[in-house]
């Protein structure tokens, strides 16, 4: 019982019974409606055969008298099927014909008769099984007083019947084939795919990610569906990737300014050293503190940007003032280091964005600059063009550094990367990629290429409204 | 009355003792800001939801409020803004643990005077606090300010130690006018960036630290005493003697 409460949970199992109780009782329907047509039309039928049997008896009647009638009676009662015959006197009594007994009563009425009657025909009483049978009747007063009868057995329209009883056993026993037949196909074909893209996301729930709906590539509805789904999939793993690969990152790069902080701690408690040890030791610790801050704020930030911002946050800004003023700002620090820090200019565009996070991304760009040109020997410079390119500004920084390899440029805009050549100088390694978020932000993108001697970063932004 | 008594209290002593409100439902957060505060001579007191804070503010005589956004039955921002509609001009510090770009927009167009983004350096929120303090604030309409044999002249521009003319860049100009405006009170290197650069961001290196010790060398050179203080793990803070 459980079991096929199971089976009628399945789609299938459902589809079939729907159609086999819709197409049954139409079944049903329709044959009512055809057995009490054909009934009917049986019932006319016997009626107009029997009108014309007393038509032509009475002619008989007519042209020989009763001796006439009796002859063409017999004749016509020994044809197989043969109507019923009857001829009684005034009082009821059976003169002529093949009926051997009525029921009582039924000779006083006259023409057709309201019901069926029972009767039995003649010479059948010694035969086997049942002699009753039941007809209706035309009864009519001969002339001389003399009652015929013609009817017409009702065994024929109840043959029928069972006919059509048979037809109608035989037209639902069709429909139960057929509504297992659906129940068997759409359940091993269509819902079947429905259970595998259901186990396969059950597997990948579990924990598979890198698990995948079935396609088959029929293009039908159902690899719509996965294929939809697998993109989707595809992007939250992506996305899981990126938080795996932040995570990991944050673990490993915090890891290492975190224990250098508790050692120092530890170290200076240990030592029996006086206050001014003590303050160093502290003063080194907060340093250290404020630099894992500031890397939890562009992580922070990152992430937001990556999140993507609201439109709020931007509006038109004059890129020119920027380079300015992050140049303005470089200029004594990168005096300090013997750096050369020039600006170029040529256009003066505006363009859609943060003023905060431009000029965050581009002093991110020319602090990298500064201290990779610094490396170079003779005459480090750094030099930031303004200009436009068709439907693009470009703000490109150039040092004369050592560069970055091609196949090391990708990996450099990531976060926490920090290439093995700058190990060694300050940063949270989080300076590119955070230009680099800002970048997508504003619908450009951060290019890494060579530069005439270093590294060429390039800040490229959408032109805005045409305003150089 | 007690107004005037701090007032004369802040003419011997620079750091100002100030009577703090801390509207913020991070029990621990609240907790180590009421003692650090407390250690550096500040009068703390915390509400710990939006609701009680806003009533408290508007009753009693605050000198800074430092709000949390995100509190429980009021938002920071509707308690900063409920103030302001009511008249009360109490210098206001919103912290947040949201770093939004616009939301430091937000923050002030709501009535907020300055913006911290959590996580901070307690001496970053202590220094921004100081300045905040709103009797300290007295100088924006000085039009030359005096800290010790250094003078600075806002409207000529001229700025003299011991009368002794001192040539600055006009970014130099505005860093000093900075400094002096709050002289007495440590100065952050992103304060500095902020209110001479009008920038928001945290400078990735020493580019701020740079700027000063050049304008260290011009104001100090062939003088005597230091003027130009380096307040270690803070920043900067400009003070006589």
């Amino acid at each position: 019982m459980r079991k096929l409460a199971a089976i009628m949970k399945t789609t299938a199992a459902r589809l079939s019974a729907l159609y086999l109780l819709l197409f049954g009782a139409c079944a049903i329907v329709l044959v009512i409606y055809m057995t009490s047509v054909s009934v009917r039309m049986i019932a006319t039928q016997t009626r107009e055969a029997v009108n014309e049997e007393a038509l032509r008896l009475g002619r008989a009647y007519d042209r020989g008298g009763i001796p006439a009638l009796v002859r063409l009676m017999e004749q016509q009662a020994r044809q197989p099927g043969a109507n019923l015959y009857l001829i009684a006197d005034p009082n009821g009594r059976l003169l002529a014909g093949n009926v051997e007994s009525l029921a009582p009563g039924v000779l006083d009425t006259r023409g057709w008769t309201t019901r069926p009657f029972a009767y039995e025909r003649y010479g059948e009483a010694a035969a086997p099984g049942p002699t009753t049978h039941t007809a209706m009747a035309q009864i009519i007063t001969l002339p001389n007083q003399m009652i015929l009868l013609v009817g017409r057995d009702l065994g024929e329209p109840e043959r029928f019947r069972r006919v059509i009883q048979r037809a109608l056993i035989f037209a639902l026993g069709f429909m139960a084939l057929g509504a297992f037949l659906i129940w068997y196909f759409v359940g091993r074909t269509a819902l079947r795919r429905i259970d595998s893209v259901s186990e396969a996301s059950a597997r990948i729930m579990g924990g598979d990610l890198t698990g995948r709906l079935p396609v088959t590539g029929a293009g039908d509805e159902f690899d719509r569906l996965s294929e939809n789904l697998n993109t989707m999939l595809g992007r939250i793993s992506a996305l899981n990737d990126g938080l795996k690969q932040v995570s990991d990152n944050i673990a490993h790069d915090l890891k290492t300014p975190l224990t250098r902080l508790r050692n120092r701690a530890e170290e200076a408690l240990s030592r029996k050293s006086g206050t001014k040890a003590y303050r160093e030791a502290l003063e080194a610790t907060i340093a250290e503190s404020d630099q894992l801050i500031r890397t939890f704020n562009a992580i922070l930030m990152i992430s937001r940007l990556e999140a993507g911002y609201s439109a709020e946050a931007t509006g038109e800004i004059d890129l020119a003032a920027i380079v300015n003023d992050v140049c303005e700002l470089y200029e004594p620090a990168a005096e300090e280091a013997r750096v050369a820090i020039r600006s170029k200019i040529v256009d003066t565009p505006t363009i859609n964005g943060n003023r905060e996070l431009v000029a965050q991304a581009l002093s991110n760009v020319v602090d990298n600059a500064i201290k990779y040109s610094a490396e170079h020997d003779e005459h480090p410079e750094v030099l930031v063009t303004l200009a436009r390119r068709e439907d693009e500004v470009q703000l490109v920084v150039v040092d004369n550094g050592p560069g970055i390899p091609p196949e090391d440029r990708q990996r450099a805009m990531e976060r926490f990367v920090r290439l093995e050549a700058s190990r060694t100088q300050p940063g949270s390694g989080l300076g590119l990629s955070l230009a680099s978020a800002v970048m997508k932000f504003h619908g450009g993108r951060l290019e890494l290429a060579d530069g005439d001697a270093g590294l060429a970063v390039s800040m490229v932004f959408p032109a805005g409204k045409a305003s150089s | 009355m007690r107004r005037t008594m701090a007032a004369k209290r802040n003419d011997t002593d620079h750091r100002a003792r100030m009577k703090i409100l801390l509207i913020e439902d991070d029990r621990e957060a609240a907790d180590y800001l009421e003692r650090a505060l407390g250690e550096t001579g500040h009068t703390v007191h915390v509400a710990r939801d939006g609701d009680s804070g806003f009533t408290l503010a508007d009753g009693g005589d605050y000198d800074v409020l430092v709000v949390d956004r995100m509190l429980p039955r009021r938002d920071g921002l509707s308690v900063v803004a409920g103030l302001r509609a009511r008249g009360n001009d109490t210098p206001v510090l919103i912290l947040s643990a949201l770093g939004e770009v616009d939301d430091r927009v937000t923050g002030l167009r709501a009535g907020g005077d300055d913006y911290l983004t959590k996580p901070y350096a307690f001496s970053e929120l202590l220094a921004r606090i100081e300045v905040l303090n709103r009797r300290a604030a007295s100088r924006e309409v000085e039009t030359v300010y005096r800290v010790g044999d250094l003078e600075l002249d806002r409207l000529s521009h001229s700025v003299r130690r011991a009368g002794q003319d001192i040539v600055l860049q006009p970014r130099e100009f505005r860093l000093l006018e900075y400094l002096m405006r709050h002289a007495g009170q440590v100065v952050t290197r992103t304060m500095l960036l902020e209110n001479v650069w009008d920038y928001h961001f945290d400078p990735q290196t020493n580019v701020i630290d740079v700027h000063v010790s050049r304008l260290r060398g011009k104001i100090e050179k062939g003088f005597d005493k230091p003027i130009l203080h380096t307040v270690r793990g803070a920043g900067y803070m400009l003070k006589a003697g």
